[in-house]
């Protein structure tokens, strides 16, 4: 496969960086230029929720391959790709027509057209192969793709198509950013969405037919979908996403050439699509809002917060309880009694109490716990809003007092201190009598609240 | 060769090849039907869960499958390879479906990013193994259909080919299945929300189903080529969905339909000298055209000769009322009406009227005839109580009466207006004209 004499792997990693080999040179070029074009496309046909189109139109495009060939009885690559482009457009016009006339559902079309058109062209592959003049045509590169052929006339009609393509993208910007959000708005405006849908379908089939040559059908998709998909989770916003998703385009497509130039055997296709998967695998895991490490770690966070504060709250009232029934209370608490609060298991309650007590809002005796003065500050914070909730549930969404607890169990960690004002003053206004009852400005719970077991008396 | 092999035989035309059909094609194309109803049955209920990429994604993944069962074992036994391939099916699932749901990513991308990353693996390791072994990328994706009789074995005594007895008994096995578990399949399908109230689980329905479409594929590929098994679970259940509202009916018509294209395309094949599972493909395309076309009630046919019937009821129930009206004000109408001039439907409604004798031209004007008159007298009392009905009902001033009653006075069902009749009993419409 590799287009280079048996070097050493220093030397030519050397005569890679440096650019010295002018075969070299093209081909990088060309897969950075298709990297870009797909990377850009490639995000509007993602977020359309059309990231298989490019695999539909990339296999539709196959019988183009054939007939130009046919037609023309030698291989000439513009035409074939004229061909190419031809197909992929007759596909791209069914995939349009099968969504707007008949009830097929977008990936049941998608896979009608892939299907039929693929069909078609591995039919008309196949006769051509038989032909004498077939043998030596190479057609079948079209489906798996061998970028290392690639010559300069190619890396410019790839690298002007990617111009062109982002040219066009500009233009249709707004209109594009409006078809992918908010599709029926777009139209209530007035905006042609069929056409617009066609336009973006057609720029995937050219981004694609240019790149089949290089990246094969089925890679090609690759190029489409992932630098896209890994994109989506470094921002929210659509400019910043299509430039990143060109970006890493550019960056799979680099790497991908280069890695095949330097491992023999590692044809183009697959390596540009490995490279791409690479950093989709870095996007998932790394990526600062929606990568899952970052999400794993936010979540451990919120709940290792909301099991310090049901502590604390479970802490208060318990203290709170005693208090209004004058039981002589075993304070501070055994951890037995705190555990009886709610369902949680022994190891849970004693990481959130490790964890209140570096914190410095927990006493610990042995087995015994108790609110430090900064604890019980944090906990009457909570309890209102606890409470707070509970009585604006009762009262605006009414739900029965016994069946608030839980709710407002959930929300109590999310209130802030401007919700919990706006919340009382609107229930002053209501006249809720646990308000009026409200010891040191906390309401009393609209409920029963369980009574210790070590005193009840 | 093996373009060698059907050519040689077949000199003539189609029924040339028919009726000279060899033994070993008719092996293949039985072989090529199993597949095709294998598919066809888990197929149709992947469309119905707008999945039927899932199919493609699949049949693209097993190819890292097999290379790795390859090179793990360093032979091409059949047993490893299959287990390898459905396993890296069933990771293209839960891969994806893992991706959608834990990163949040657009189902189909998580598809598309899974099975290309996939393929590409599986294009690699291929040529990696590919050195010291006859295993080529495009056998998988085209499948050596043409090779299948020359690897035969022997059941009952019969040399049959290879392929036929692994994909008869999936056949058989997916029927069965849709048929034991058809309710669980049904339900989850249409409505997993109730399905789940119902103690049925839609994870294992769903992952159920995934492992019948990776085995079927795996199953196929070696005799007929993933091109064929994409084609076959997607296209004979697209069509018959367009052909009926049925599921019993669409699962037994994609059967069928798979068998038509089956032996339809393997015909063809024959007779163009070329690719066997890519003719099949085709075939069933055309046919969903078709189905999209001339589906009886779907279809795009159907569907603009309903409109035009449409078209000319309402040119003729309006050429009826404004002739109705032109004698009841005792002003002949010399033309006739706008709307019998109004396009083809127009033109072609008072054609029909003249044949029929509804009309003709008297006294200087056009005028109903009695044959016409109870017709037009209904569509006048449709106009007339709808209008009286939006007076007194919905209280919209006289100027905005017409125009709505207009629209509406060709679909105004009977017993709406036996209703309307009953309340607007003796009296006359807005403008004080009587209502026949």
């Amino acid at each position: 496969m590799s287009e280079f004499p048996a070097v050493r792997p220093m030397d030519e990693l050397l005569r890679l960086i440096t650019l010295q080999d002018y075969n070299t040179r093209v081909v990088l070029l060309g897969a950075a230029a298709l990297g870009a074009a797909a990377g850009a496309v490639g995000a509007f046909a993602v977020l359309r929720r059309r990231a298989l189109a490019g695999d539909a139109l990339a296999h539709a495009s196959l019988p183009g391959v054939c007939v130009a060939f046919l037609v023309l009885g030698e291989r000439s690559l513009p035409i074939l790709l004229l061909g190419a482009l031809v197909f992929a457009s007759l596909g791209a016009a069914t995939l349009a027509l099968l969504r707007r006339f008949t009830r097929l559902k977008e990936d049941a079309a998608l896979g009608v057209v892939l299907a039929g058109y693929f069909g078609l062209g591995v039919a008309l592959l196949r006769h051509i192969q038989n032909s004498p003049t077939g043998q030596q045509a190479g057609l079948e590169t079209f489906v798996f793709g061998h970028a290392a052929t690639m010559v300069r006339s190619d890396a410019m009609l790839i690298a002007i198509v990617a111009i062109a393509a982002a040219g066009v993208l500009v233009l249709l910007y707004k209109e594009l950013k409006l078809l992918c959000f908010d599709r029926e708005f777009s139209a209530s405006l007035g905006r042609p969405v069929l056409v617009l849908d066609l336009a973006l379908l057609a720029l995937i089939a050219v981004v694609t037919v240019v790149g089949l040559p290089a990246a094969g059908v089925v890679l090609m998709a690759a190029l489409l979908i992932i630098p896209a998909a890994a994109a989506r989770f470094w921002t929210q916003r659509l400019g910043l996403m299509l430039i990143l998703s060109a970006v890493f385009g550019v960056i799979a497509g680099i790497v991908g050439v280069g890695a095949s130039a330097l491992v023999p055997d590692l044809s183009t296709g697959p390596s540009i699509t490995l490279a791409a998967a690479a950093i989709f695998v870095i996007s998932v895991f790394l990526a600062p809002q929606r990568g899952m490490i970052i999400a794993a770690l936010r979540r451990r966070r919120l709940s290792q917060r909301i099991g310090v504060q049901n502590l604390l709250r479970d802490l208060f009232e318990l203290d709170e309880t005693a208090a209004r029934e004058s039981v002589v209370a075993p304070r501070p608490w055994p951890m037995a009694e705190v555990a009886l609060k709610r369902a949680r298991d022994s190891d849970e309650l004693e990481r959130s109490a490790r964890r209140a007590l570096a914190r410095g809002l927990v006493a610990r005796d042995g087995d015994h716990l108790s609110l430090t003065p900064q604890g019980q500050h944090e906990a009457r914070r909570l309890v209102r809003a606890h409470r707070l909730w509970e009585l604006y549930l009762i009262e605006q969404a009414r739900i029965a007092p016994d069946h608030v607890d839980r709710d407002a169990d959930e929300i109590e960690h999310l209130l802030s201190e401007d919700d919990l004002d706006r919340l009382e003053r609107r229930l002053a206004e209501l006249g809720r009598a646990e308000l009026g009852r409200a010891v040191e400005g906390l309401p009393v719970s609209p409920h029963q609240l369980r009574s210790p077991a070590g005193g009840a008396s | 060769m093996t373009s060698l092999l059907l050519a040689s035989h077949h000199p003539g035309g189609l029924w040339e090849i028919l009726s000279g059909l060899r033994a070993h094609e008719a092996w293949m194309m039985l072989t090529a039907a199993a597949c095709a109803v294998a598919c066809a049955v888990p197929g149709c209920f992947l469309l119905l869960r707008r999945l039927s990429m899932l199919g493609d994604a699949i049949a693209h993944a097993i190819l890292p499958g097999l290379a790795l069962a390859f090179l793990i074992t360093g032979s091409r036994d059949v047993l490893p390879m299959l287990i390898g391939a459905a396993a890296v099916g069933m990771l293209t699932v839960v891969l994806s479906g893992g991706l959608s749901r834990l990163a949040n990513v657009a189902e189909d991308a998580a598809m598309g990013v899974v099975f290309t990353t996939l393929f590409a693996l599986g294009v690699l390791l291929i040529s990696k193994a590919a050195e010291n072994v006859d295993l080529d990328a495009s056998c998988v994706l085209y499948g050596v259909i043409e090779l299948v009789p020359f690897d035969t074995v022997s059941v009952l005594g019969l040399d049959v080919p290879r392929g036929l007895p692994t994909l008869a008994i999936v056949a058989v096995v997916n029927i069965t299945l849709a048929i034991l578990f058809w309710k669980e399949l049904k339900l989850t399908a249409f409505d997993a929300g109730l399905a789940t109230t119902m103690g049925i689980s839609a994870a294992v329905v769903h992952y159920g189903l995934m492992g019948v479409v990776a085995g079927t594929a795996v199953a196929s590929f070696e005799a007929v080529g993933s091109v064929l098994v994409i084609a076959m679970l997607v296209a004979p259940p697209a069509a018959a969905h367009l052909l009926t509202d049925r599921l019993g009916r669409m699962v037994v018509l994609s059967v069928l339909l798979a068998i038509v294209a089956a032996v339809l395309g393997f015909v063809l094949a024959l007779w163009l000298e070329t690719s066997v599972a890519g003719m099949m493909a085709f075939v069933a395309a055309v046919q969903v055209a078709i189905a999209a076309l001339c589906g009886p009630r779907h279809g795009v046919l159907a569907k603009a000769l309903r409109l035009w019937a449409l078209s000319r009821r309402i040119a003729r129930e309006d050429i009826l009322g404004t002739l109705y009206r032109a004698q009841e004000a005792a002003t002949p109408h010399p033309q006739p009406p706008p709307a019998a001039t109004r396009g083809l439907s127009g033109r072609l409604a008072w054609a029909g009227l003249r044949w029929r004798r509804w009309v003709r031209h008297e006294g200087g004007g056009w005028i109903l005839t009695p044959a016409a008159m109870p017709h037009a007298e209904r569509i006048i009392a449709s106009h007339r109580l709808w209008e009286s009905f939006l007076a007194e009902s919905l209280e919209l001033p006289p100027s905005h009466l017409h125009d709505p009653s207009e629209r509406t006075e060709h679909f105004i069902p009977p017993e709406v207006e036996a209703e309307l009749r009953r309340r607007f009993e003796g009296r006359t419409d807005p403008q004080g004209k009587p209502i026949p």
